[in-house]
């Protein structure tokens, strides 16, 4: 029992990391971005391969990945999403499945479909606690992930740049009469998504250390809904959305069915939204008549 | 007047579109013209386009964005599949035995389509899209583990596996969970398929321009405003769903009898999105746009056999290029100046 | 030609049509101690109105003090904290915009609300909507019932219409007209949909003075064809004091003037009010 907790609070911390990016794009950009779940799987490549292929210390190759991620973010952003300013969100919906597929593919070029075994970058033993062992993975994912929560909350709230990105995300056009550098802002918030969707990807490929071309596809859909379920564009949602969807997904699987665990992690997603339509802390607008 | 006669003039246009399209590949396809990968292509091109034109009635007309359209195709391709093999022994005639397969899996797909949308669809905007991505992803998960057989007491279901149906031992199974339908007799032809993207077009162009379809659309460009001419926004908005949904599920119900095996991951979220790809790069709310996206998007990954590693590189370059020409001034300034000239230097 | 439009228009009379002099001030609508709150800030508060079934009441007031916000009280769109609405003598509480519409209310918005991507016979057909009889399997599989509807409600929007000389516009986009042309489609659709009483928010607005004049003109010939009362929300105190016969004068939220124009136009604290307006700092505008 306290295992399955533990292990899905962990799972879940994987899910708010990648549901953090998520937010923090869609509330600056109001954009869904489904490529933002092939970012992880480039960040568990790039940790993979510096690990394997140069045997650089785990640190560093996780480092290196973040880094990698962060340029890539922004590039994405500079070359794909920006002409897309002014158009409509399903054309930037439909640009975002292009960047997806690309990814994907090239991927698969690099690195061809076979899964790839991903190392062990945290070589810790386990935790005993009671009667029940905690894998030293969960503690650090579970520790990754408060810390990221803190530094984002302070950021957001406290520093300059934060509140730049702040009122980006209110209003655009106020924020650059302020003189707010709005595209300056909405590269960074894709650069700090992006780093936090490599820190995801390497965690989830620890612990689930399979690694293909398709292995951020499924966690990224999930960590969106973990984002939705939340309250898009909230940060403590997004948090408690996917640390809630990664225990009921564990608890699904170990209790009910493993193979409808999917099924039923979407079904509570529905039932929230039909019961809060703008997810657990989003925010209700109204239309003004 | 003369604006009524634009509108059935386009739709006439385009039945003659698809009529004409027909006879050119049935020729070709009689004549030993057509490569055996594309003649294959020729029954999924149709159900494409049905799922095209069906999608296009929720996002082009009712303006709501829905990432979930292959889950009602699933629902549609099982259902076809089960009506068909289920009656095997009493309809022998394949053609009816197929019209039934269609009509049993749009209905199936309809009433999915209520269950659905009569929670769903008071949400918004991005929020309804997740909705529909999460009940296409409950659809597929669902059929993964869905069992179903058929003996001589009649239809046998699980969610367990195959044996705890408590079937005779002479009974078929016919759904076999992450395997599918199996052993599926193929029923489904070219001209099936034409007939079925007419009664698709009749049934959306009819649809839009009638009083139900001006309702639909009015929603679409203004809530409430629409709310403040009287109309029931629910009802309209469901009506289109469901209609949507029904077509989506004879389309399935065509795909899957086209083929001896079908299986649920099929219908994934990726399918949903290549139909979305159809709509949008075809033009939201532009039916003959939609028909021509489906033919070339489907044709032309065919085409480029040859780059087979790189030929989803390119198309997701395709995608996104586009996407960004289309939509954005600079780009399509650009692009249109660089035609003038020729034209001008042609002139 | 202007004979010709007249007898036309007669035949597109409303149901309620009631020419006889002595019914003009029975009320249409009777507002009693109207009220909202906006989390704990009270946006409107006391509001009370009587409105004849032909009679053209104006609802005036500095900016934010609540004119929008009663109308949106009227038409549902906002449910009351407070206070009972009846509209010919029935309850409105339990109803929503959409029944609010269907027993007789119809609106325009402030910020024109057209569905843009339409046609202006469509827009005006919209409004004809529940009473145009037929159901979806007819549409779509085009059985007489279709045919003669469509037939009747084109030629209904047509006459609507031409009320305001916009016959010939049918076919354009609505998204594509000129402002004033947007604010008369507007009123032609909400009339489309038979209502007992119009709600015209900011009719004039943006408009130059010879347009407003027509509409002045029009505002009264709709009431006069159709029979209907009209309360109107209007900044240009020309067409308020030129055509309403009632005035109600709102603000920060409350009453605190009612009568006939010359009343207003000499009462102490409509003055204070308007010339007071830049020294107090206007409320919540909804």
């Amino acid at each position: 029992m306290l295992s399955y907790l533990i292990n899905g609070i962990s799972l879940g911390s994987v899910y708010a990391i990648i549901a953090l990016g998520y937010t923090m794009v869609y509330g600056i950009a109001k954009m869904l971005n489904f490529a933002h779940g092939d970012v992880i799987m480039i960040g568990g490549y790039m940790a993979f391969c510096s690990s394997s292929y140069l045997g650089w210390p785990p640190i560093i190759c996780v480092l290196f990945s973040i880094v990698v991620c962060t340029v890539l973010g922004i590039i994405i952003e500079k070359l794909a999403y920006k002409p897309l300013r002014a158009a409509s969100s399903l054309a930037v919906l439909i640009t975002a499945i292009g960047v997806s597929y690309f990814l994907q593919n090239a991927a698969l070029l690099i690195w061809s479909s076979n899964p790839k075994a991903f190392p062990n970058l945290i070589n810790l033993p386990s935790l005993q606690i009671g009667g029940t062992q905690i894998s030293a993975v969960a503690l650090i994912t579970i520790a990754a992930c408060i810390v990221i929560m803190i530094v984002l909350t302070l950021f957001t709230n406290k520093t300059k740049m934060g509140k730049a990105m702040r009122a980006v995300s209110e209003d655009k056009g106020a924020a650059q009469l302020m003189g707010i550098n709005v595209n300056g802002t909405i590269s960074l918030t894709f650069a700090i998504g992006s780093g936090l969707a490599a820190i995801a990807g390497v965690l989830l490929c620890t612990a689930y250390p399979t690694l293909m071309p398709t292995t951020g596809a499924m966690p990224g859909i999930k960590a969106f809904t973990a984002a939705v379920f939340g309250g898009i564009g909230s940060i403590p949602g997004a948090m408690i959305g996917g640390i809630l969807l990664g225990i009921i997904e564990i608890f699904a699987k170990a209790y009910i069915s493993t193979q409808l665990s999917d099924a039923i992690v979407f079904a509570v997603l529905i039932i929230v939204l039909i019961v809060k339509p703008t997810g657990l802390l989003g925010k209700k607008i109204a239309e003004k008549v | 007047m003369k604006m009524i006669s634009k509108k059935s003039l386009n739709g006439f246009i385009n039945y003659g579109i698809i009529i004409v399209l027909f006879i050119i590949f049935q020729s070709l396809l009689s004549t030993k013209h057509l490569s055996s990968s594309l003649s294959g292509q020729l029954v999924p091109i149709c159900a494409y386009v049905v799922m095209a034109l069906s999608l296009n009635l929720v996002v082009g007309f009712s303006g709501e964005l829905s990432l979930g359209h292959a889950g009602f195709m699933s629902i549609g391709a099982f259902a076809g599949v089960i009506a068909s093999t289920a009656l095997s022994g009493s309809v022998t005639s394949g053609g009816f035995r197929l019209l039934i397969a269609i009509i049993v899996g749009a209905i199936f797909a309809a009433l999915a389509g209520v269950v659905i949308g009569i929670p769903v669809l008071r949400l918004r905007g991005d929020y309804l899209a997740i909705v529909t991505l999460a009940f296409g992803e409950i659809i597929k998960n669902v059929m993964n583990c869905m069992y179903i057989g058929v003996d001589s007491n009649g239809l046998h279901f699980s969610i367990q596996d195959a044996n705890s149906m408590g079937m005779e031992p002479t009974g078929t199974i016919i759904v076999n969970g992450p395997m599918g339908a199996l052993g599926i007799k193929k029923l489904s032809t070219f001209l099936a398929g034409t007939i079925l993207i007419l009664i698709t077009l009749f049934i959306i162009q009819n649809l839009v321009n009638s009083r139900s379809g001006r309702a639909i659309a009015g929603i679409r460009d203004n809530r409430i405003a629409a709310e403040a001419c009287g109309i029931q926004i629910t009802k309209y908005k469901l009506m289109a769903f469901v209609v949507s949904a029904a077509l989506a599920g004879s389309a399935g119900a065509l795909y899957a009898l086209n083929y001896s095996t079908v299986v649920p991951k099929k219908f994934d979220f990726n399918t949903s999105i290549l139909v979305l790809v159809f709509v949008v790069l075809g033009g939201i709310g532009n039916l003959r746009g939609s028909i021509i996206a489906a033919i070339v998007l489907t044709v032309l990954p065919e085409l480029l056999r040859e780059f087979q590693d790189y030929r989803m590189l390119v198309y997701a370059i395709v995608l996104i290029v586009v996407m960004i020409v289309t939509n954005n001034e600079k780009a399509s300034a650009f692009i249109k100046g660089i035609f003038n000239k020729k034209s001008k230097e042609v002139a | 030609m202007a004979n010709d439009k007249e007898q036309k228009l007669v035949r597109v009379q409303s149901p309620n049509f009631l020419p006889e002099k002595e019914l003009k001030n029975a009320p249409i609508l009777e507002v009693s101690h109207l009220g909202i709150d906006f989390g704990g800030l009270t946006a409107v508060d006391d509001f009370n109105m009587v409105v004849g079934q032909t009679e053209i009441c104006g609802l005036i007031g500095p900016n934010g003090a609540g004119k929008t916000t009663v109308f949106n009280m009227l038409t549902k769109v906002y449910q009351p904290s407070r206070g009972t609405i009846m509209l010919a003598g029935k309850d409105t509480h339990s109803m929503n915009t959409i029944q609010v519409n269907q027993a007789g209310i119809a609106r325009t918005f402030q910020n024109i609300r057209l569905f843009d991507k339409l046609t202006v016979e469509d827009n005006v057909k919209i409004g004809l909507h529940n009473s145009i009889n037929y159901g979806m399997f007819e549409g779509i599989f085009r059985l007489p019932g279709y045919w003669k509807e469509e037939k009747k409600s084109h030629e209904k929007a047509l006459e609507l219409l031409s009320l305001f000389d916009m016959q010939d516009l049918a076919n354009d986009y609505a998204g594509s007209l000129p402002y004033g042309a947007q604010r008369r489609l507007e009123i032609v659709r909400a009339l489309a949909t038979n209502p007992k009483l119009l709600l015209l928010d900011e009719p004039a607005a943006g408009m130059n003075p010879s347009e407003t004049q027509e509409l002045m003109d029009n505002i009264r010939k709709i009431r006069d064809v159709f029979g209907i009362a009209v309360l109107l929300i209007e900044h240009d105190m020309n067409l308020v004091m030129g055509i309403c016969e009632k005035i109600v004068v709102l603000n920060f939220g409350k009453i605190i003037a009612k009568g006939t124009p010359s009343e207003i136009q000499s009462n102490p604290e409509v003055i204070e009010a308007y010339l007071g307006k830049a020294a107090t700092t206007p409320g919540k505008e909804a």
